[in-house]
Order: structure tokens, then C-alpha cells, then sequence
């Protein structure tokens, strides 16, 4: 019996074992330009594990069919699979409602969706506030609705380090703000938000707390209930999913009194010329036939997280972070852009005087992936009055050796354009 | 000895014949791009500017005797030494040449993604603001 139970324990250990998971993703292990590929590029996509290339095989080989609308037997077992991934993706996040989850094309998808349903219920004069480190996702769809219903859009600070000013934020709350909506990781400079004091500062005026979680949901767990968010959005594709699919979170009883977004199928309950009624959630925000294999691969994205010991790869992932931040900073007039010191995953940074893209061509022909430019924040690149960066953004199959190439093959291309 | 586009281009491709390192090839891309001739600083001005999405092109075009003259400037060093082997093959030819040039020289070196029109780095436009041109000197 002792032993049945000490098998058991071993079993249910996870451990994290860098060389089996890099086995589980096979584009790791093609070549660029004759090199093989070090993938830094993560926070634009993360690759993906074969338990999700196999699943989209599987559901086009083996499961297709229309979701919610057969009696026949694929129809049935296309719906339940497409429920069964709502159900886990619900627990990852530790929802309450299996309703509360609904399925997207993507980040920038929810949240126009949201400036849309939660902008009907604004009236002239009410606020957002967003902040300065947002991606344009999280900025447009806020400038389209104030344009529209004349709501105002505060912009909130952050500091020479790229960290939020949370006094200032503060000062900005009122009785007008309806809405805050914060990214939880800032894809550019990789601060983490202090998302708890947001939420809580912020209900404190009965605003609706928005997190943009499409950096991570793939670095840290993320529990909303014990957040007290309103709202939690991420994309697939950036959690070892596909693309084409992503999630909002919305509490119930806000979901429950939102105008839907789109019209069509699926999200109705009658419809008649004179008036039509609408479904009840999740379905009334999901119109017309849904990205079911996307949902379906998505959820086996979760699953295959919930194999790997979460707590060990944040720490991970950190140390890596920190790694190759230190060692970048080894390397003459290279100046890292973003030193909160709450950061994970991401590091920016530019070399005085050369061009990002001379050095993300050069890196390139070395086999290494990396991402030069604005990053989708221009509003940001102007606050530290650069055109750009580049930034390596990391995953937990990523590994020191790989910093070190980067280090080697980028002393190389300063050799070059020096 | 006056070279034909063609001629040109071959030259070029020899040149970059002997190199079968990709960072070899960018090394003498980089070479050139430090010896282009800069375009004068007062004339780096916006209608001269090709916004690319990262870096940026600033080209200035000449007609002398019937014939096309370039100078142009990038603030990336890989941009600007393809910039210099476009100039060294379109420098010098006839209004209707530059008009209607194959440019094919670019993908025999391996440098077709520096031109896709997708690209961040301007050239693609650039490619296009010179062949704008001729074509509105021909209609003058
Ligand atoms: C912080 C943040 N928000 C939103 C988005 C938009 O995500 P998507 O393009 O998947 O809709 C991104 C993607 O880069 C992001 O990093």
C-alpha cells in the first residue's frame, strides 16, 4: 500500500526536464540559413508543442463537424469537444462559470469586443484609462469608442524604468472612470504590472477592471477569481496554441447585461423581422460558426501546461530573463530598455548608434529569431524617443546556451557594423 | 568602357559569387553600404523621405542629357549598401532604361526578401519611387 501510494507521488511529481519538452516541439529543431534555430521571438508567437499539431490533425481527420447544430453523431461530438475545451480552459484560469469563458479570434478581437458592448453602456464625459506601455490593441478600439460617443481616454505614466507610476494612475481614478484597461506584462519592456493594486484602486470607484493578458498567461498562473478582474484576455497562439483563436473571461453578471457584439447565427434564441431575442452566454457573444479546432487545440495548449511543473518554469524563465539582460549588458554602449525590476521573459534594448534592423538582419543569417521595431507600442517608443528596439522574448524551452549564441552571434554583428 | 544594365548586373553577381557564407555576403554588403556617397544632408528632407516601416530611405533623383543620376541614404547600414548596388546598376542609364528595368540581379545574390514589398526597410518602395520617376520624366 506504502508503495502504492509512493508510485503514485512520483507519478503525480512533475518535473520539469528541459531536453524532453524541447523534444515536443519539432520546429526546434530545424535549421535558418544553415544554423540552427534559436527561437526568441516569443512574445510576437510561441511554437507549438506536437500535442497541439496533432490535435488540429485529429479534429479535421476524425471530428469535423458544425458545432451546436447537429443531431447527428460528429455534430454531437464536435460540440462536446468544443464545450470540453470551454471547461478547461475555464479551470486553468479558475473561473467560476464554464458561461464566463468566450472564444475569440484573438486578444486584439476581445478587446474590440469589449469597447464595443461596454461602450454602449458609456455616456459623454465618462473615462478610460489605459496606460502608456499599451499595445495598439489595447489603445485603438479605446480612441475608436471615444471618437464615437464622446467618453475621454487618460493616459497613465510610467517611470523612467518602465514601470507603471501607480500614484499617478490613482490620481486619474474618479467618480467618471468606467473603464481601466491594463496589459498584465508589457510585451516591449516585459514590466509586470502591479495588476492587484489596479484592480483594487480601481473597483474602489466602480470602474470595470480589463486585464490584457497576452503576455501572461503563458509566463505565470492566473487565477481570476482570486484577481477580482472583470475581464482576462489572451490569445492561443501566444500560449502554445494556434492562431485564430483566443479567449475573454467576463465576470457573469457583466457579461449577462452587455449588448452583444456581433449578429448572426448561433448567437440568437428567436429571430423575426419585428424583433429578435438573444442567447444566453457563452453564445451570445459568439456569432456564426466558431473557430472549433482552434478551440479544441487550444484547450490541448492547457492541457499539456497543466503536464509541466508551473511554478518551477515561472522561476525558470525569470532566471533566464536575467541571464541574458546581465550578459547584454556586458557588451559595449547596448542599453536595455525597460528595467523594472517586477520584469519577466522580455528583454529590450539597442545599441548606440547602430540600427535595430542591421542587427535582427545579422542575427537572422545566424539562425536566431528576434524581433526588431516598435513592437505595436509607438506611443511607447516615443516616450523613451527611440525608433525601436530589439527584443528577445523568451519561452520555457528556451535555454542559456541559446542566450549565449545570441551573445556570440551579436558581438559578431557589432564587429560588422561597427 | 560603357557597361549595359545587363552587363552591370552580371557584374555584380560575379562579385558576390565568391562568397557562399551568408555573413560573408552581408559583410561586403555592410562594406559597400559604409562607402556609398551620402546624400547632402539638406537634402534628407520629407518628400525626399521613403517612410519603410524600421528604416528609412531618402532618395534624390537628377536628369542630365537624357540620362537618370541617384543619390539616396538610409539610417540602416544593410538598407543603404543595397541602396549602392541599385544606384551603381541604375546610375547613368536612360529615362526609358530605368523605366523598364528587370532588375533581376537581386534574387541571383539572394537579396529578394530586402525587396518584398512586406519588407520593413523602405526598398521595395523605393524601387517603385524610382521607377515613378522615369516614367514621369518620359511623359515631360
Ligand atoms: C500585450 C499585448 N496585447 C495584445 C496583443 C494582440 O494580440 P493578437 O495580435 O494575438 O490579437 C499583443 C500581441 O502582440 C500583446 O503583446
Amino acid at each position: 500500500m506504502g508503495f502504492l501510494i509512493f508510485v503514485a507521488a512520483m507519478i503525480a511529481k512533475k518535473t520539469f526536464n528541459i531536453e524532453a519538452i524541447r523534444e515536443d516541439f519539432p520546429i526546434l529543431h530545424t535549421s535558418v540559413n544553415g544554423r540552427p534555430l534559436v527561437y526568441f521571438d516569443n512574445g510576437a508567437t510561441s511554437q507549438k508543442p506536437k500535442q497541439v499539431i496533432e490535435a488540429i490533425d485529429n479534429y479535421y481527420e476524425s471530428e469535423n463537424s458544425n458545432v451546436h447544430r447537429g443531431v447527428h453523431h460528429l455534430s454531437q461530438l464536435a460540440t462536446n469537444k468544443y464545450e470540453d475545451a470551454r471547461r478547461t480552459i475555464q479551470q486553468y484560469i479558475n473561473a467560476e462559470h464554464s458561461e464566463e469563458i468566450i472564444f475569440t479570434k484573438g486578444t486584439t478581437d476581445g478587446l474590440n469586443m469589449l469597447a464595443f458592448s461596454i461602450g454602449q453602456t458609456l455616456e459623454v464625459g465618462d473615462e478610460i484609462i489605459i496606460t502608456e506601455m499599451e499595445h495598439h490593441s489595447n489603445i485603438v478600439p479605446w480612441q475608436m469608442l471615444c471618437e464615437r460617443s464622446g467618453c475621454k481616454l487618460r493616459v497613465a505614466p510610467i517611470n523612467s524604468k518602465g514601470e507603471l507610476k501607480l500614484d499617478a494612475f490613482c490620481s486619474l481614478l474618479s467618480d467618471r472612470t468606467k473603464v481601466v484597461s491594463v496589459t498584465h506584462i508589457s510585451n516591449t519592456l516585459g514590466t509586470i504590472n502591479p495588476i492587484e493594486e489596479i484592480i483594487e484602486a480601481s473597483h474602489r470607484y466602480g470602474a470595470v477592471v480589463i486585464i490584457d493578458g497576452a503576455q501572461s498567461i503563458q509566463h505565470m498562473k492566473i487565477d481570476v477569481q482570486t484577481l477580482d478582474c472583470d475581464f482576462y484576455l489572451f490569445s492561443g497562439h501566444k500560449v502554445f496554441g494556434p492562431t485564430g483563436i483566443g479567449i475573454v473571461y467576463g465576470k457573469k453578471k457583466i457579461m449577462e447585461v452587455l449588448t452583444p457584439y456581433q449578429g448572426g447565427g448561433d448567437m440568437i434564441e428567436t429571430v423575426s423581422f419585428e424583433k429578435t431575442t438573444y442567447n444566453v452566454l457563452p453564445y451570445r457573444f459568439e456569432a456564426g460558426t466558431p473557430n472549433i479546432a482552434g478551440a479544441i487545440a487550444l484547450s490541448r495548449a492547457i492541457e499539456y501546461l497543466n503536464t509541466l511543473p508551473l511554478d518551477e518554469i515561472e522561476k525558470y524563465e525569470k532566471e533566464l530573463q536575467e541571464y541574458a539582460q546581465n550578459e547584454l549588458c556586458k557588451i559595449d554602449d547596448v542599453r536595455i530598455i525597460g528595467k523594472a525590476s517586477n520584469k519577466t521573459s522580455v528583454v529590450s534594448f539597442i545599441v548606440d548608434g547602430i540600427h535595430p534592423f542591421d542587427i535582427g538582419t545579422l542575427l537572422d543569417k545566424q539562425g536566431i529569431a528576434v524581433r526588431t521595431g516598435h513592437h505595436c507600442t509607438q506611443p511607447l517608443m516615443k516616450i523613451y524617443g527611440i525608433p525601436g528596439t530589439i527584443r528577445i522574448s523568451l519561452a520555457f524551452y528556451n535555454t542559456k546556451e541559446e542566450v549565449d549564441i545570441l551573445i556570440n552571434a551579436l558581438k559578431r554583428s557589432l564587429q560588422m557594423l561597427r | 568602357m560603357i557597361m549595359t544594365l545587363e552587363e552591370k548586373q552580371q557584374d555584380i553577381i560575379d562579385e558576390f559569387a565568391i562568397y557562399d557564407d551568408w555573413m560573408d555576403k552581408y559583410e561586403y554588403i555592410i562594406e559597400l553600404g559604409k562607402d556609398l556617397p551620402l546624400i547632402n544632408e539638406e537634402k534628407k528632407t520629407d518628400n525626399r523621405l521613403i517612410e519603410g516601416c524600421q528604416s528609412r530611405v531618402w532618395l534624390d533623383s537628377e536628369v542630365k542629357e537624357g540620362k537618370l543620376f541617384f543619390t539616396a541614404d538610409s539610417d540602416a547600414i544593410i538598407t543603404k549598401g543595397i541602396i549602392g548596388l541599385l544606384i551603381r546598376v541604375l546610375n547613368g542609364e536612360t529615362i526609358e532604361n530605368v523605366a523598364t528595368a528587370n532588375l533581376f540581379f537581386i534574387s541571383k545574390i539572394g537579396l529578394q526578401e530586402h525587396l518584398s514589398p512586406t519588407r520593413a526597410n523602405g526598398l521595395a518602395s523605393m524601387v517603385k519611387k524610382i521607377k515613378m520617376t522615369a516614367l514621369s520624366s518620359l511623359s515631360k
